[in-house]
């Protein structure tokens, strides 16, 4: 079991063991880094041509399949055209935040896989406040997204942007809020901690993940919807809506620049992806005992393309929110279940001292309940500011 | 329940996932280059130039009368008269064209020209690999490229090819008739009875 498991640390070990003692940290951080951006450059580049062979299926298409076998060489290709397009700046455009703002995008989105837990001891930092510094750096990419379209100088750009802003702000809330019931009852800030809080088994070898909670259940529910909107993605792909306003704020970029962009936004999604996994679906942890055998990387890449389906699944479903309902279902749904949720977290807490052989079923119904009529509350009043159904008075 | 809608769209794109695997029916699409779908009857993509016989230029219906040329919303068709007439399906000495261009970097296929044309000599085209290296000389089409047999316009619109024939037999017919009539008639005044006064 350990030989397998540790394989990618004992062989980074080993490689930093060849040079002197005093240039080993560097060493193996420099590998670290290497690594990090090959596997998810590598991770990137497949998931675009699998997300469109997904999406194509799930349409009734076939997808990309001309170069390669099974089309597999699209990203390639895709690489090799966006390389030599020509890099256009508008002539009125502010040159210097126009460039700055896909670097901006991507270099905190990179930073931001550094406190992920991959698998047994395999995290570049282990940092007490890993989450908090997961949030600060992810919200820089709003700066980010604004340069782009404020120095694009077309209303297109601008227009994006501001929905970005609107939309990314809103959803920080929820996304954060829901978190902190994870990170309540496992006490600590700490990535890592928070892994080895799921990492224990209860009745028939059940692994103690947050996701088979009432809380954690809703909790990752509504991580994974703020999550969504987070990364730009359908069904709140706002900012880059085409078929109102063109591309958003990638309107004014070409070449290079807008492969960065795509980049930084996949990258965003999958750091984002393996922060879901961590807090609720156990990290790395096998969800039985007699699992355990099975690599710990495994366990967390088997459950990070599960969650990476899941997002292309609901590509290819909903269709794209009109500005308001985004924002009501933020602030009048997300944001007061996620605040509920809290509350759950707090009542399964305090009940978990209950010593009685009915204890577990009564917790569970208790602290669904809690969850699920707030919810039902919550949607009957998100109905109430939908507007009458259209009459037609002449089509039928 | 709240949510079931997406639950239940869910669930359908699920099934068009497992099913476009097992089930080639599901598929909609067609793998271009290597399977290609028949065109309906009505696609229309450029103009060409109908001719009739065997030979392409001298069998051209078109009179060089400008009516497309003229008519022609984005102006892609150029024509130039031939100072030398030939005659046309009835035997009438009609013009011929000298230079037929059309640009069909320019065309937009509203089909205009052959709804204006009194010859049923330029009809709708159902090409529609046309690119080409070189996009100014390439896209430019004379009337050697331009002309097409009857035979071809059969194929392509059966119903509207199938009139035309027919009405183009007939009008040949009447004016066969007329010549004959003509023929004729100097030679059937004296034979006819003088009506009674």
């Amino acid at each position: 079991m350990n030989g397998l498991d540790q394989i990618f640390v004992g062989t980074g070990h080993w490689i930093a063991g060849l040079f002197p003692v005093y240039v080993q940290p560097l060493i193996s951080a420099a590998l670290e880094i290497a690594i990090m951006m090959a596997v998810f450059g590598g991770c990137f580049a497949l998931t675009s041509v699998v997300e469109r062979k997904l999406l194509g299926r799930m349409q009734n298409r076939y997808g990309p399949n001309r170069v390669g076998p099974f089309g597999l060489l699209q990203p390639l290709a895709d690489g090799i055209k966006m390389l030599t397009k020509e890099d256009i700046v508008p002539f009125s455009a502010d040159k210097t935040v126009h460039f700055l703002a896909p670097l901006a995008l991507s270099v905190p989105i990179w930073l931001a896989f550094a406190v992920l837990p991959f698998g047994r001891n395999m995290s570049a930092i282990d940092l007490d406040a890993g989450i908090l510094f997961f949030f600060a750096i992810g919200s820089a990419s709003e700066l980010a997204v604004f340069m782009a379209g404020w120095s694009s100088q077309n209303k297109y750009s601008l227009v994006g942007a501001m929905r970005a802003i609107a939309q990314m702000i809103s959803y920080e809330v929820p996304l954060v809020l829901s978190t902190v019931p994870v990170l309540m009852l496992a006490g600590s800030l700490s990535l890592n901690e928070i892994v080895a809080a799921q990492g224990t088994y209860t009745l028939g070898g059940l692994a103690r993940w947050n996701v088979f909670t009432p809380w954690g259940l809703a909790g990752l529910l509504l991580f994974l919807i703020a999550a969504t909107a987070e990364s730009n993605r359908s069904p709140f792909d706002l900012p880059e809506g085409e078929s109102e306003i063109i591309a958003g704020f990638l309107t004014e970029y070409s070449g290079f620049k807008y492969a960065l962009f795509f980049l930084s936004e996949y990258l965003g999604l999958f750091a984002i992806t393996g922060l879901a996994v961590t807090l609720f679906l156990g990290g790395w942890h096998a969800p039985f005992r007699w699992l355990e055998w099975v690599p710990s990387w495994l366990w967390f890449a088997g459950k990070f393309c599960a969650l990476i389906f899941l997002f292309v699944w609901i590509r290819a479903t909903l269709p794209r929110l009109r500005l308001d309902q985004l924002l009501n279902f933020s602030w009048r749904f997300l944001v007061p279940l996620s605040l509920i949720n809290i509350l759950v977290a707090v009542a399964w807490y305090w009940s978990g001292s209950w010593k009685s052989p009915v204890a577990l079923p009564v917790r569970w119904v208790l602290c669904a309940a809690l969850v699920a009529l707030p919810y039902h509350w919550l949607a009957q009043s998100l109905r109430g500011t939908l507007p009458p159904p259209r009459k037609y008075t002449y089509a039928e | 329940m709240d949510g079931a809608g997406i639950i239940k769209g869910m669930i359908e794109t699920a099934r068009n996932f497992a099913g476009s695997y097992h089930d080639e029916a599901r598929l909609t699409t067609v793998q271009y280059p290597e399977e290609k779908l028949a065109p309906v009857e009505n696609a229309r993509t450029i103009p060409f130039l109908v001719y009739d016989g065997a030979e392409a230029l001298p069998g051209l219906r078109c009179t060089a009368c400008m009516i497309c040329e003229k008519e022609c919303p984005p102006q892609c068709i150029y024509i130039v008269k031939d100072t030398v007439k030939k005659p046309d399906f009835v035997g009438k000495m009609q013009m011929q064209p000298k230079v037929f261009d059309i640009d069909i970097s320019v065309c937009m296929s509203c089909g205009i020209c052959v709804e204006v044309c009194p010859f049923d000599a330029i009809k709708m085209d159902q090409v529609f690999e046309l690119s080409t290296g070189d996009r100014f000389g390439g896209l430019l089409l004379n009337k050697t490229q331009l002309a097409k047999p009857n035979d071809y316009f059969n194929k392509l619109h059966k119903t509207e090819a199938a009139e035309i024939d027919l009405r183009r037999v007939e009008e040949k017919q009447k004016a066969e008739a007329a010549a004959a009539a003509k023929a004729a008639a100097p030679a059937k005044p004296p034979m006819a009875p003088p009506p009674a006064p």
